[in-house]
């Protein structure tokens, strides 16, 4: 059987990038339209991010949002990568069904119900809302995120090094400092990454965990969007697009170069 | 701290766990069991806007209150109410098609690029797992601007001559299954491509010399042995979209509501927190046989990669 690229592949391949790419493209585009009408092409112009800088309320709200993704990035990196070990490293300890099975519901559960669930957690508790529980609920969210890419890389490594180490009477904490932090390091950025730009973008949950002062800036996007198209918005939408590429890019290129060669990371 | 075999467990080890244990404990599960708990209480004009919850420190007798006090009124509202069921009806009617659509679409994407060379898989994977990190409404967006009444979809038409009059796209359910299918792609896509790319070559080299045409290989090999894919990549997109909300809001129509914008009226229009919390009881419920099945499917794949 002929292995390749036949006309029906390429043409499959090539139709179906268009479709993901093509709507963002124009978007792009029209970020730089000097017409205040959204539709009509007036020419190249960077006045819409100039406008940007004078909007006080939208600058605070990405400075919210970037507070709120490190925060919870940071938890969920720490967090993720202990439940990798413990899935992957602890062999069958008691209730591990059940954690496996917290690990993974998160992933496919629909974010309303998140959102709601934990929402009534912080009345219940009388826990005062904004930036703390908004960053909390992230952090459950996306270690999840970490936990899968982490736990990938941690499968497929040498084991025999870690015994090696332990063999020769180093410590267990150390040897975990000293030859799996730095062998399972690309794969712990990569989820610290995946964790941060999932913050970033996340409407509903915050939505619903959030309180006044702590506007994220998809909450923000999202009001402004039901309004209308606006030539502002594609602006801002235009510079997430580019922070989240950027860091996508630097994910891939860490977990790639880690992978050598192996299977792709899941995500 | 990472030992593996050894019986005696160290408190390293047992931190290990503990640590995410508990914090997905109070933080995934424990929400759930109080969301139960609000679906069975009376909404009320207070501050938060329900029945109080159970009281331990009223002992026995605020035990025996709090039995008497559980109320199915909720769910009664939701069995008689045609609007909630027509509601979870049309949100399964949207998942099932669109699974559907994404399969058709994402089944030759993923197959071209296991065909391809070795160098091009990791670059094109990238390609198409890429845009699913811009956020959803970004990408809904987007398409705002293209299917509007004087968008860009419109002009093409008319330009095109496929239409004499501007149709309308937005506020559609045709527009929706777009953003449906452009957002859930990769879900699709990424899950396929991972088992035809562990495939076997030798099976369809050893049909081909026995002389069976490519698409007879295709059905009779390639297809049964993708099925595991299909299965994961058909839950991992049915199971969130049956309560997708951003989507159907920004592109759908105001006639029929997804149970997705039900449960988030409710709850940010009607400020009705139990019935909010029944509708999602209710939707969990739903989405309790694929979401096991889904998780039985990821147990199975880490213990054979173990």
């Amino acid at each position: 059987m002929r292995k390749g690229p036949s006309w029906f592949n390429l043409t499959s391949i090539a139709l179906g990038l268009a479709f993901l790419y093509l709507p963002i493209a124009i978007l792009v585009i029209y970020s730089f339209n000097a017409s205040r009408l959204v539709t009509v092409w007036g020419g190249w112009s960077i006045r819409w991010y100039a406008a940007l800088l004078e909007d006080a309320a939208l600058r605070e709200a990405a400075a919210t949002s970037i507070g709120i993704a490190l925060v919870s990035a940071a938890a969920a990196t720490v967090l993720g990568t202990l439940a990798a070990l413990a899935l992957t490293r602890l062999g069958r300890f008691r209730g591990r069904l059940p954690f496996s099975a917290m690990i993974y519901a998160p992933l496919v559960m629909p974010e309303v119900i998140t959102g709601l669930s934990l929402l009534l957690l912080f009345v219940a508790i009388d826990f005062d809302r904004g930036f703390w529980t908004v960053s909390i609920a992230h952090a459950t969210l996306t270690m999840c995120f970490v936990a899968v890419v982490v736990q990938a890389r941690l499968v497929d490594f040498d084991r025999s090094l870690e015994e090696a180490a332990m063999d020769l009477g180093c410590p267990p904490l150390r040897t975990f400092l000293t030859v799996t932090l730095p062998l399972i390091a690309p794969a712990v950025a990569a989820g610290f990454l995946l964790a941060f730009s999932l913050s970033l973008d996340d409407l509903v949950i915050a939505s619903f965990t959030t309180g006044p002062g702590a506007t994220t800036l998809p909450i923000r996007i999202y009001s402004d969007v039901r309004l209308g198209v606006k030539p502002e918005i594609n602006a801002v939408c235009t510079i997430m697009i580019a922070v989240v590429a950027v860091a996508m890019i630097a994910a891939s290129l860490l977990t790639r170069r880690s992978a050598s060669g192996g299977t792709p990371a899941p995500i | 701290m990472i030992g593996g075999g050894s019986e005696h467990r160290s408190w390293g080890d047992r931190l290990v766990v503990l640590v995410p244990y508990l914090w997905l404990a109070l933080f995934f599960l424990l929400p759930f069991l109080i969301v139960f708990r609000i679906s069975l209480s009376q909404t009320a004009i207070a501050q938060p806007p329900y029945t109080p919850l159970l009281d331990l420190a009223g002992g026995f007798g605020a035990l025996r209150e709090f039995v008497a006090g559980l109320s199915f009124d909720n769910y009664v509202t939701l069995a008689s109410d045609t609007l909630y069921l027509a509601s979870y009806l049309k949100s399964l009617e949207f998942a099932a098609i669109a699974t559907a659509l994404l399969l058709l679409i994402g089944y030759p994407i993923a197959y071209g690029i296991s065909r391809a060379s070795a160098k091009a898989q990791p670059i094109l994977v990238m390609l198409i797992v890429l845009p699913f990190w811009t956020s959803f409404l970004i990408r809904v967006y987007a398409w705002i601007n293209i299917l509007q009444r004087d968008g860009l979809l419109n002009d093409a038409l008319l330009a095109l001559g496929l239409a004499d009059a501007p149709l309308t796209w937005l506020a559609t359910d045709t527009a929706v299954y777009i953003g449906l299918v452009y957002s859930y792609l990769p879900f699709m896509v990424l899950p396929l491509y991972a088992t035809l790319q562990k495939m076997d070559d030798t099976l369809l080299e050893a049909a081909a010399d026995l002389g069976c045409p490519r698409w007879r290989a295709f059905w009779q090999v390639t297809l049964p042995l993708s099925l595991p894919g299909v299965g994961a990549g058909a839950l991992l997109c049915f199971i969130p979209i049956v309560g997708e909300f951003v989507i159907p809001d920004l592109l759908g129509g105001s006639q029929a509501l997804m149970i997705g914008q039900t449960l988030w009226t409710e709850f940010f229009s009607n400020r009705d927190w139990p019935v909010a919390s029944a509708v999602a009881v209710v939707l969990l419920t739903l989405l309790l046989v694929p979401i096991v099945v889904y998780q039985h499917m990821q147990t199975r794949e880490i213990e054979r990669s173990r």
